[in-house]
């Protein structure tokens, strides 16, 4: 992109200036919580007088929070295991019809994502009160998987558009089931997408809150929804600390991946 | 191994209003090699896919020696497949592509392995078992697609347009191979293609297909010689539809009362080729070209009917002399003029 304007340095001067601001831009409101959670104060204030890893310490000590962590891992995993391969056959169904159908089946798949969150919140409460679930694992499970599946989707829709389909016939006439077919074929191909697919999900289910706020409680609570009551409850330094864990595991694991991608 | 034969019933498919398979009806012999020849869109590859198992028809029978398998999943049909684009596995190296039938069907991996290379060796793909996909050539992709679709010894094959994709000395080399290959296992096989030459090459019989229906079905020299509609007549080569009253015997008897074709090769412009019972056309040359094996003249009869001329160059002596617009006669000797029934030129 740069290259069209080898030329002229003003030009080049404001494209890279203009492009560090986007880039602070989205950056800062991320790092800005990274001092607070060093500091020694029992307030979050900005910048901090003195420093120390008190909150980290209260964070890890507390049973609560590591209650809250320990769900949302759980259910991240347990969402991905359960969004990537539904979202897999339907993205499999919606390359196959065609036409008017696969549009239709597409555009009910991808709601939940258009939905506001809110909105989704309540109709699942409604659902899952009708059946005894709220406040179960389950519960907030299902929730998590029908944000996950649009997401999943998203990723897995144009690399099966590329995949060349005859190789499923081949392997079809040659004696493979459905199953095996996919398993063997397909699968093995998609390797890269399914797993940012997988990534998505469980980064999808570790950061919603609102379905947690409605559905979730007690032993259930996942840690957004405990970040969210601790902030209503008494302002304290832990959310930064938290916040600042949150970012470098997501960092993390989206680095181990990408890097992953390209070797 | 046992080949079977294939019945297939009056299939018919429509997608929508367009009829993409009109009742048609075709029986293939055990062991015979049988073509499916046709342009885009007439049918040949749509009913190819309902014998594979991909298209279900709308009404019909598709039957594998006694086994009605209109019905069955495309994995229980032991069908040998060789697809237009190869579909060869790329995630595989070219041994695992050829195994892969053998691993579905639970052959112990020493006796798959010692398969595989043979059929790779079959193939003359020897030394390139551990190579991945997209390190070969088209034609060795071909090889491989030939060597999976055989491996597990299916009692049909099916190819669909196999060689399209390569050079013109590359297709010719693989339609004799492929020929050699069936001869030796025996398969009964469809092939198809669009392609006439291939199609009276390699087959012992040939089906025309246009509009989802079958033209005709035979050898490839009646095919040729003895096509039962103008469309076979013209799609199989540079056939010359001739009206009635064009055509003069040589003998100065009766002329044709039916419109006849008579291929562009077939005629001469020395009455003493032909025999008594041969007949002439009169006409003026409207133009001529050297072809390299033989000079394309284009005549225009009197009735304005234009009719090629194809003539050897071995035997076109006079031909670089001729000048366009002189009066031309050309002869045909009388089995080579053939009555089509019910066209009109």
């Amino acid at each position: 992109m740069l290259d069209a304007y080898p030329d002229n340095r003003l030009a080049l001067i404001l494209l890279w200036g203009f492009s560090a601001l986007v880039m602070a831009f989205l950056m800062l409101p991320t790092l800005v919580v990274v001092p607070l959670s060093f500091s020694a104060s029992d307030l979050l204030e900005f910048p901090p007088r003195a420093y120390s890893l008190r909150w980290y310490e209260n964070f890890f000590g507390s049973a609560t929070w590591m209650a809250g962590l320990r769900t949302s891992l759980i259910l991240g995993t347990l969402t991905a295991t359960v969004a990537v391969p539904l979202a897999l056959l339907a993205c499999i169904s919606i390359n196959r019809l065609g036409g008017k159908a696969a549009l239709a089946i597409q555009g009910v798949l991808l709601t939940p994502s258009i939905v506001p969150g809110i909105l989704l919140a309540i109709g699942l409460f409604f659902v899952l009160a009708a059946q005894g679930l709220v406040g179960t694992l389950f519960g907030v499970l299902v929730g998590h998987v029908v944000l996950a599946i649009p997401v999943a989707c998203i990723v897995l829709l144009p690399a099966l558009a590329r995949f060349d389909w005859n190789q499923v016939q081949a392997a079809r006439s040659l004696g493979a089931n459905w199953a095996r077919a996919i398993g063997g074929i397909i699968v093995p191909q998609l390797r890269l997408s399914l797993l940012s697919a997988t990534l998505m999900a469980f980064l999808t289910s570790l950061d919603e809150s609102v379905i947690s706020i409605f559905v979730a409680s007690g032993r259930n609570s996942t840690l957004p929804k405990l970040m969210f009551l601790s902030l209503r409850d008494q302002i304290d330094p832990t959310i930064a600390a938290i916040s600042t864990l949150w970012t470098a595991i997501v960092v993390v694991v989206v680095l181990i991946v990408t890097l992953r991608q390209r070797s | 191994m046992k080949s079977l034969p294939i019945t297939i019933d009056s299939v018919s498919k429509a997608y929508g209003a367009y009829v993409a398979l009109d009742d048609v009806s075709l029986d293939v012999q055990a062991g015979e090699f049988l073509t499916l020849l046709g342009p885009s869109g007439s049918g040949k590859t749509t009913l190819l896919m309902a014998l594979a198992g991909f298209v279900r028809p709308d009404s019909g029978k598709l039957l594998l020696g006694d086994r009605d398998v209109t019905r069955l999943a495309p994995n229980k049909r032991d069908i040998g497949i060789v697809f237009q684009n190869y579909a060869l596995f790329p995630h595989m190296s070219v041994l695992a592509n050829v195994e892969y039938p053998l691993a579905l069907r639970k052959t112990p991996k020493a006796e798959a392995r010692q398969r595989a290379l043979d059929t790779l060796a079959r193939v003359k793909l020897e030394g390139l078992s551990e190579r991945n996909i997209a390190a070969l050539s088209g034609g060795q992709r071909q090889r491989v697609a030939l060597a999976r679709a055989i491996v597990f010894e299916p009692r049909v094959m099916l190819m669909d347009e196999p060689l399209s994709a390569l050079d013109k000395n590359l297709r010719e080399t693989m339609q004799y191979e492929i020929r050699r290959l069936h001869d030796d296992l025996g398969i009964t096989t469809i092939y198809v293609t669009h392609d006439q030459r291939e199609a009276l090459t390699m087959s012992d019989r040939v089906a025309v297909m246009n509009s989802g229906r079958i033209q005709q079905i035979d050898t490839p020299q009646r095919i040729y010689d003895r096509p039962s509609t103008r469309f076979v007549a013209e799609f199989m080569g540079e056939a010359n539809i001739v009206p009635p009253g064009s055509v003069r015997r040589v003998d100065g008897a009766d002329a044709s009362r039916e419109t006849v074709m008579i291929r562009a090769e077939s005629l001469h412009l020395d009455a003493k080729l032909v025999g008594r019972n041969g007949v002439a056309l009169e006409g003026i040359l409207r133009a001529k070209a050297f072809r390299g094996e033989n000079w394309l003249l284009t005549l225009a009869l009197d009735g304005g009917q234009e009719v090629l001329v194809c003539i050897p160059a071995a035997l076109a002596g006079g031909c670089a002399e001729l000048v366009v617009g002189q009066r031309v006669t050309a002869y045909a000797p009388a089995e080579k003029v053939h009555a089509i029934p019910g066209a009109i030129a």
